[in-house]
């Protein structure tokens, strides 16, 4: 049972807005990443889904850029309790991206340059969830923000929309990314508040 | 799992911070760069949590220090700067992150970067290191605005007198002391260049601060040769992230 904080009354959320418990409204863009940013030219990007060292897509800056995107307008919720809400993106939807291709894979784990993980079942990413985001508010995404080109998969805490991403690869198992072994949630519903480990 | 902490001590370091010492009897143990999640809770049930860094060395006191600095529109820093008093009881979570920690028994040079109130875990490390003895060597580069807000300065300047392995270098980026070898100036290439450990003795650095800070800093450290496995940073922007 909370004890009460003498005094404190805080600032309330208004009622009309509704966010996963826990977090709080915020109109600027804080960044949280665990070093240096990336610096990726589009004529080395590429990104590829694969199954280890069996790739099965690849894509260079130039025939990703091809593929048909769309505009996205979703809630973020960040683990560290503040959202944004309403924020506009323009990507490409992983659903156009696995188009014809044929797995037994029941997880992914996605991989981002400067050697970030994190890991999703592949469900997840399917049907209209995630997509690689290029642009933000009508500006080329930023590097802080995961430029040239980052998942989105706002349904999860947004430290499982990996920044800089690089390409994914197809499992037949459950293995933890980078924050999912140092003590995070391995799934990360923010509407069932999974932050932690044993949330 | 939630945790009670009953405040012991108060101490201010600056106008703006105060550093909270928290009995919790129940406490695991913490590593040096860890942070804790702080839950308040209004009469009606309202609640607001923030996270803050964990500013005491890892101890078997089951007591930890946080350093909270004031944010002018905080919801939850004004509180725990100005309202909280001896004897109330906080509600705790954590440790939590297990990335941006130094540990007693890593051997390398060790270089710390902090920016403002980036200063607290580094802090946490440093004290961390002299409570274990350890002998890695360590840098300090603490980048402030001006004097009055320093952090910890009486305890940095005792920490690092002769014979002790941390060195400090200042970097004020308003106004500086009278005998400061600077003028003011931000932390760029030619200060990294000469007051950081070489790239080429492979040290760990640990860079906290407001995100531009971060962001610039680790540019120097990575332009200078450092590995990105070998830049933990920790950013913290106006109102996200940890302070």
């Amino acid at each position: 049972m909370a004890i009460t904080s003498r005094g404190f009354s805080g600032r309330r959320t208004p009622s009309d807005v509704t966010l996963p418990p826990g977090q709080y409204p915020t109109t600027d863009f804080p960044v949280l990443s665990a070093g240096p940013t990336p610096r990726v030219p589009l004529d080395q990007w590429e990104f590829t889904i694969n199954e280890g060292t069996d790739v099965l897509r690849r894509w260079d800056w130039k025939a990703f850029r091809k593929l048909p995107a769309e505009t996205i307008t979703v809630d973020i919720h960040c683990v560290t309790r503040w959202s944004k809400l309403g924020t506009h993106w323009e990507g490409v939807s992983l659903d156009t991206m696995f188009v014809d291709i044929k797995t037994d894979a029941s997880h992914t784990l996605v991989h981002s340059y400067g050697g970030y993980t994190t890991n999703l079942p592949l469900e997840d990413l399917m049907d209209k969830q995630a997509w690689i985001a290029f642009r933000f508010d009508d500006d080329d995404l930023a590097p802080e923000h995961g430029g040239p080109a980052r998942l989105l998969v706002p349904h999860l805490y947004l430290w499982k929309s990996a920044k800089w991403v690089m390409g994914i690869t197809l499992m037949d198992e459950d293995q933890p990314g980078f924050w999912e072994s140092l003590g995070y949630h391995n799934y990360g519903d923010p509407w069932r508040e999974q932050r932690y480990q044993g949330d | 799992m939630w945790r009670i902490g009953t405040v012991a001590a108060l101490r201010d370091e600056t106008a703006t911070a105060r550093t909270i010492t928290l009995e919790v009897p129940d406490w695991p143990g913490h590593l040096a760069g860890q942070h804790v999640d702080v839950r308040l809770t209004a009469e009606d049930g309202y609640s607001a949590v923030r996270s803050y860094s964990i500013a005491s060395a890892p101890n078997s006191a089951k007591r930890l220090e946080i350093t909270v600095e004031r944010l002018p529109n905080g919801e939850v820093s004004p509180y725990l700067t100005q309202q909280v008093a001896v004897g109330d009881r906080l509600e705790l979570r954590g440790p939590i992150g297990g990335w941006f920690v130094w540990r007693p028994e890593q051997p390398e040079p060790i270089q710390l970067i902090g920016g403002g109130s980036g200063i607290v875990p580094l802090m946490a490390m440093i004290r961390s290191h002299g409570s274990a003895k350890s002998a890695a060597p360590f840098r300090l580069l603490y980048s402030v605005r001006e004097p009055g807000v320093v952090f910890y300065y009486d305890e940095l300047r005792k920490r690092s007198e002769n014979g002790r392995s941390l060195t400090i270098t200042y970097a004020y980026t308003r106004a500086t002391p009278k005998d400061s070898p600077r003028p003011p100036s931000r932390i760029d290439a030619w200060l990294i260049a000469e007051a950081a450990w070489p790239s080429k003795l492979v040290p760990t650095c640990y860079v906290c601060g407001p995100t531009p800070f971060v962001e610039s800093v680790a540019g120097f450290l990575s332009a200078g040769g450092n590995g990105p496995d070998k830049i933990k940073t920790e950013r913290f922007g106006p109102t996200g992230g940890r302070k």
